[in-house]
Order: C-alpha cells, then structure tokens, then sequence
C-alpha cells in the first residue's frame, strides 16, 4: 500500500502501523513498546486466532439464546433461534461479499453497499412490484421469486460494475462518486416508485425490506442460509486465487488468473450474498467496512484462508455480540444498525484521511 | 450563426469595438429578461395546478372562494418555491467558489444534515419553540456541520477534486446516523423524513415568510461573489490582494449555512439543485462570475418549478415530494457531470 508523498498533518508514527496490515511500526517507539504487545492480536498464529474469535462467536450466541430466558421456552427459544440465525446469515453474507469485492478491486475502502449494490436490489423489487403488482409477488412461490430477483439482480449489477470496472480504468475516487450517486440514484427512484404505487401495495413491499431481525421468515432464512453457505464455500475454494488477486490486476494477470473471468464470478457472488441479506434484513452500509478492517487489523498476512473464516466469526460478533450488549446492557431495541452506520461512517472518513485510499 | 456581410462601404476596422461589444451584452441581458419572463409565465401556470379549483375566469369574475385559495395557498406556495429555488442554487454556487470544487453543495458536505440535526434537537428539548428559534439552532448546527467539514478538508492528506465530495457524502452520513438514532429514539422517525425530503405541499400563508430572509442573504451573496473566488485561491493570493481572507470565508460560512437552516426548516431539503444549477450555468456561460449569478438563480427557481409542477401532476390527485423529484432528477445529473470528468480525463 502506497502511502502518499508527507502527509500535511503532523502524523504520529506509531498510530500508522495500525491501518497498514502486516506492519508492525511503533514497536520501536519506546512509550509503546509495552503495553499494545501483550494485547496484540497480530502476534497470534491463525489458528488460535480463529480458535479465539469462534468461542468468543459460540459465546455470544449462547448468551443471545439464554439471557433471561423465561415464560413458554420452546416459543421463546424459536424467536430468539430464528433471530440468531438471521443475524449469522447475515453477518457472513455482508462480510464475505465485502471481503471478495476488496479483493478483485484491490482497495481497502469499496464495500458492494457503498456501491449501491444493495440500492439496486431494493429497485427492482420496487420495480417489480411497480410492474407486476404485489399480488403476483406474493402468490408466486417463494424460491421462484427470489431466483428472478437474484437473477435480475446479477444482469443489472455485473453490466453495471463491469462496466465501471473496467472501462475507465480511471481513478478509483471516480469511481467511488460514482457508486455512490449511483446509489442515491437508485434509492431516490425506488422511493419515487413508492410514492406512486397504491398505498396497499407499498404496505407489501415494505414488508419485503424493512423486516428488521425480529420479523423474519423462517423459509425465506431456510433458503437464504442454504444459499450464502454455497456461495461460502465456492469463496473458500477460491482462496488461494484471491491471494494472487490481491497483489493487483496487472500481476495477477502475470501469475496466470483469468482476471476478467474472475472478476465477474465474484460481482455475480457478491450479487447473490448482497440479495440475500438485504432480503432478510434491509440494507447496512458500512457493516462490511467495519468487518473487514477490522480482520484486517488482526491477521499478520493476507491469506484468504486466515481471513475469511476471521471474517465471517468478527461478523457474528459484531452483530450478535452488539445486539445483546445494546439490549441487555443499554436497553435498546433494534438501533444496532443505526450504531454501526455511525462507527462504520467515522472509520470510513478515517480511512481517506489517513489517505489509505490508494 | 455566419458572420454579418458587411456593407461594402464600410470597412471593416470603423466599426469600434465597443459598438460590437454593447450589441453583445444587450442580447445577453435580453436572453436573462426572457428567461425570466419564461419562469414568472410558469410561475403564473403554476398557480392553477392543484386538487380544488382555481380557475383564470373564476378569478376575473370574482369568484371569493377562488381568490382566497390563491392568497393563501396557491401564491405562497409558487413564492416558496421561487424563493428557495434560487437561495439554494445561489448557496451551491458560494460554496463552489469557497471550496473551488464543483462538486459541493451545501447537501453534500453535511451542512443540511447538521441543520436537521439541530431541528431535532430544538425539538426534542423545546416542542412548542417558536419557528424562528428552531431556524436560529438549525443555523447554529449548520455553521457547525460546515466549519467541520472545512476542517476536514484542510487535513485531507490528497486535495483531489473527487474525494472532496466524497468525504463531504460520508461526513453528512455519519452526521444523519446520529440524527436518526435520537429521532428513533424519541420516535420522530417520521417527522424526520418529513425535514429530510424538501416538500412545498404544506406552504400556507404564514408558514412561508420567513423564505423572504433568504431572498435578502441570496443579494448579499451576489454582491459579495467575486470575492468568494478570489478567496477560494487561497489565503495568501486573498491577502496580497488586500482583502481579509478570514472574513470573507466567514461570510461565506454563515450565508450558505443561514440559507440552508431556513430553508431545511420551512420546507425540507432540497438535494443536488445547488451542485447542478451553478455546473449547468458554467457549461453554458463559462466561469464568469458576475454573468453567473443572475443565471444560477434563475436556473435555480425555475428547476425547482418545474420538479414541483411534475410532483404535483405525475399522480394527481396526490402529491410527490418536490425532494423526490429533485433527488431522482439531480442524481442523473450529478452522474452525468462526473461521467464528463471521466471522459475528458481518460
């Protein structure tokens, strides 16, 4: 990672090492050379690493299930049970899609949701029930409907972000602005569409995205677990092609990978796992950008096979984990995305401060 | 256009330069006298679209009903977003020079999400506060949000044109998470989407006027715009020049925050009218400032006329958001404006 010519603000050096991966500068830094080590989690062999996040994972998981567990258990448990499961589905879909997009466009900072990726999926549901009217939607079998729809959505996004990708090979700040109005774009005509349908119709469209963890449908999760655990696995036998991606196009086109053919496989990845969470849950933009910065902060090398699965448990952490300590120990009840927006948001502005863009 | 034949009889070098010149600007200053004329005719028509009747002949024959509706909805509402129109594209254009990025605007630096910030927050502590005090916190936020972001800027390791905006893009989001989180909190998640998509249908007399303070903060800034360019070049080419760096950006800093406080207030937020009005005008009359401005504000209050007469037609009976249209229109824009970018670059 390049970093830019002297940065215009006084710029501790012992604070840098922390974003650049594989580093450890400050060490010699004597007022640091304490503390930070013992805590460091970059010191750690992959495997304990893994080990560590999975019982912290299974632990949060088990708390979620039994805090305060009373009344009717076997209705309690199945909420809660379907919740949780929401919430993994979820967690690995939006950190594995993130992950992978990283990867093929080799930056820190793009996420499929700050790309519009998620405000795509939502148009054309809208336009869908715009079109058909939600009555068709509804009576057509489940799995039917989300086969069109994530159809639909892999034509659409890998037109569009091949396109983007590359025809320009412009700067990656163009192409970022443009994501992100494109973005706007789409969220501002879905709601337009809103507005225009009949009240009653909007009702049912609604329920489609704003299903917050507690209203999920257990069949749609039944698919949708079965449907990001492929695609799961299909990312982990491609790990090892993700490690030469990462070195760049132009060198992973020297090692001999089909960069343009693996390119489009993991938008159309990342197509199916954005679809898939964003029909569970709605959309959450920076829960990737979060997730991945901070594997990335806790693994020594860039293997994939370290951080997709260091990926998928900090993501059950996060949201499991968060939801529980904002429940039990704040008292609120479904702000978490709201709290991660704003976390993901100030890591997002330091990323291009501390000029990592690049 | 071919050039003019000349009558053989006058040679070419008696004609002076300053005859050419004047001919020149008065067919400018004819085009911007019709383009107003255009808008105030559409403005006119526009007083006649809506669910009730108000008719030309029910006007003339005296029809009180009909005059009344149009005292106290109809001209209101066309004034409101006359008014509006122009403010905001005239603060877009302040902020552009101030920054020297054409693609900033009050709503992609955080400046309206601040204002909505401080609306909720005047709301929340005091419901029944008077509409001028929630315009005075709302402004108060919106200076805030916007020295932020310049604060920002002036530590941004890269000054690249495109990150800017970005960096503005994500500052108002993070500043909207806040505000969502308290409005969700204090469940106002509702009347926050009302602030948050400028809408002109709840204009009535009485619940407008204060639009007329932008109408005077819109003269200052055309007034005071040449300095705003020599200021956006820099403090030490703004200080041999002999005027205060420092006051003028501070000038600049309240207009376009007061602009977007009393707007976000009275009518919601209006986004990328002020990034595209001041680009449009650029590409059709080039960077001169002073040409500029009569331009932006005329482009300014017509676009908003025309997004509000399709919002108000596109599902009539019902009504669209002005904000809506606007958002949907104003993207295309915007993406059309930095596709431009990419291909002169590449």
């Amino acid at each position: 990672m390049a970093k830019p010519l002297a940065p215009s603000t006084p710029v501790s050096p012992g604070d840098d090492g922390d974003l650049t991966p594989g580093h450890s500068r400050g060490v010699s830094r004597p007022g640091r050379r304490f503390a930070p080590r013992s805590f460091s989690l970059k010191r750690m062999s992959p495997a304990v690493l893994i080990t560590l996040l999975g019982v912290l994972a299974v632990l949060s998981i088990v708390l979620f299930m039994t805090i305060d567990l009373r009344g009717n258990l076997s209705y309690a448990l199945t909420r809660r049970g379907i919740r949780v499961g929401a919430m993994l589905v979820v967690a690995v879909a939006v950190g594995l899609s993130t992950l992978m997009f990283q990867t093929v466009t080799s930056n820190r900072i793009l996420t499929p949701s700050i790309m519009g990726f998620d405000a795509l999926y939502i148009l054309i549901q809208t336009a869908l029930v715009f079109t058909l009217g939600s009555s068709t939607l509804l009576t057509a079998s489940p799995s039917l409907k989300f086969a069109v729809e994530v159809g639909l959505m892999v034509v659409f996004s890998g037109l569009l972000y091949r396109w983007l990708f590359t025809g320009g090979n412009g700067s990656l700040h163009l192409m970022l602005l443009v994501g992100i109005v494109i973005g706007t774009l789409f969220r501002g005509f879905s709601s337009l569409l809103q507005r225009l349908m009949e009240p009653s119709e909007y009702i049912v469209l609604q329920d489609l995205f704003f299903a917050s963890f507690n209203q999920v449908d257990p069949v749609l999760l039944g698919i949708s677990a079965v449907v990001v655990a492929l695609v799961a696995a299909v990312a982990w036998r491609l790990r090892k092609s993700f490690d030469v991606l990462a070195l760049g196009r132009e060198t992973a086109i020297n090692l001999g990978v089909d960069h343009r053919r693996i390119v489009t496989l993991v938008l159309v990845l990342c197509s199916v796992l954005v679809a898939v969470s964003t029909a569970l849950v709605g959309p959450v933009t920076f829960f990737g950008l979060l997730v991945v910065s901070l594997a990335y902060q806790t693994v020594r090398k860039f293997s994939h096979a370290a951080l997709i699965p260091i990926v998928c448990l900090l993501g059950v952490i996060t949201l499991v984990g968060g939801q529980l300590v904002l429940e039990r120990v704040f008292g609120f009840a479904t702000a978490l995305s709201v709290i991660i927006e704003f976390a993901g948001g100030l890591l997002f502005l330091y990323l291009l401060l501390k000029g990592s863009l690049k | 256009m071919s050039a003019p034949v000349l009558p053989e009889t006058v040679a070419a070098d008696e004609i002076p330069a300053a005859a050419v010149r004047r001919t020149r600007k008065i067919s400018e200053t004819t085009w911007l006298v019709l383009g107003s004329a255009g808008v105030l005719g559409l403005a006119f028509a526009s007083l006649f679209v809506g669910v009730s009747d108000v008719t030309l002949p029910q006007l003339l024959s005296g029809d009180a009903e009909a005059w009344e509706l149009l005292w106290i909805s109809r001209l209101p509402r066309t004034l409101a977003v006359l008014l509006a129109g122009t403010a905001v594209a005239v603060a877009g254009l302040i902020m552009q020079l101030m920054v020297r990025n054409r693609f900033v605007e009050p709503s992609t630096v955080g400046t309206v999400e601040s204002a909505t910030l401080g609306i909720l927050v005047v709301t929340v502590a005091l419901p029944a506060a008077p509409m001028i005090l929630k315009m005075g916190v709302a402004s108060v936020f919106a200076l805030g949000g916007t020295a932020l972001f310049l604060a920002v800027l002036s530590r941004l390791p890269v000054r690249n044109t495109l990150l800017v905006p970005i960096v503005g893009i994500m500052l108002g989001g993070v500043i909207g998470s806040v505000t969502t989180f308290f409005a969700y909190k204090y469940d106002l998640l509702q009347t926050l989407s009302n602030w948050m998509i400028g809408d002109f249908s709840g204009v009535l007399r009485g619940r407008y006027e204060l639009l007329w303070i932008v109408a005077i903060l819109t003269v200052i800034g055309y007034v005071a715009a040449d300095r705003f360019t020599v200021a956006g070049l820099g403090a030490d080419f703004t200080t041999n020049l002999g005027l205060n760096h420092k006051a003028i950006m501070r000038l600049g800093l309240v207009l376009v925050s007061l602009i977007s406080a009393v707007v976000v207030t009275t009518v919601g937020a209006v986004p990328f009218l002020g990034l595209i009005v001041p680009n449009i005008v650029s590409l059709l009359f080039g960077d001169n400032l002073r040409r500029a401005v009569p331009w932006t504000a005329l482009f300014g209050a017509g676009f908003v006329l025309v997004c509000d007469v399709i919002g108000r037609t596109i599902r009539y009976p019902y009504e669209v958001p002005v904000g809506m249209v606007m958002s949907v229109l104003g993207a295309t824009v915007f993406l059309a404006l930095l596709l431009r970018t990419r291909k002169s670059h590449g």
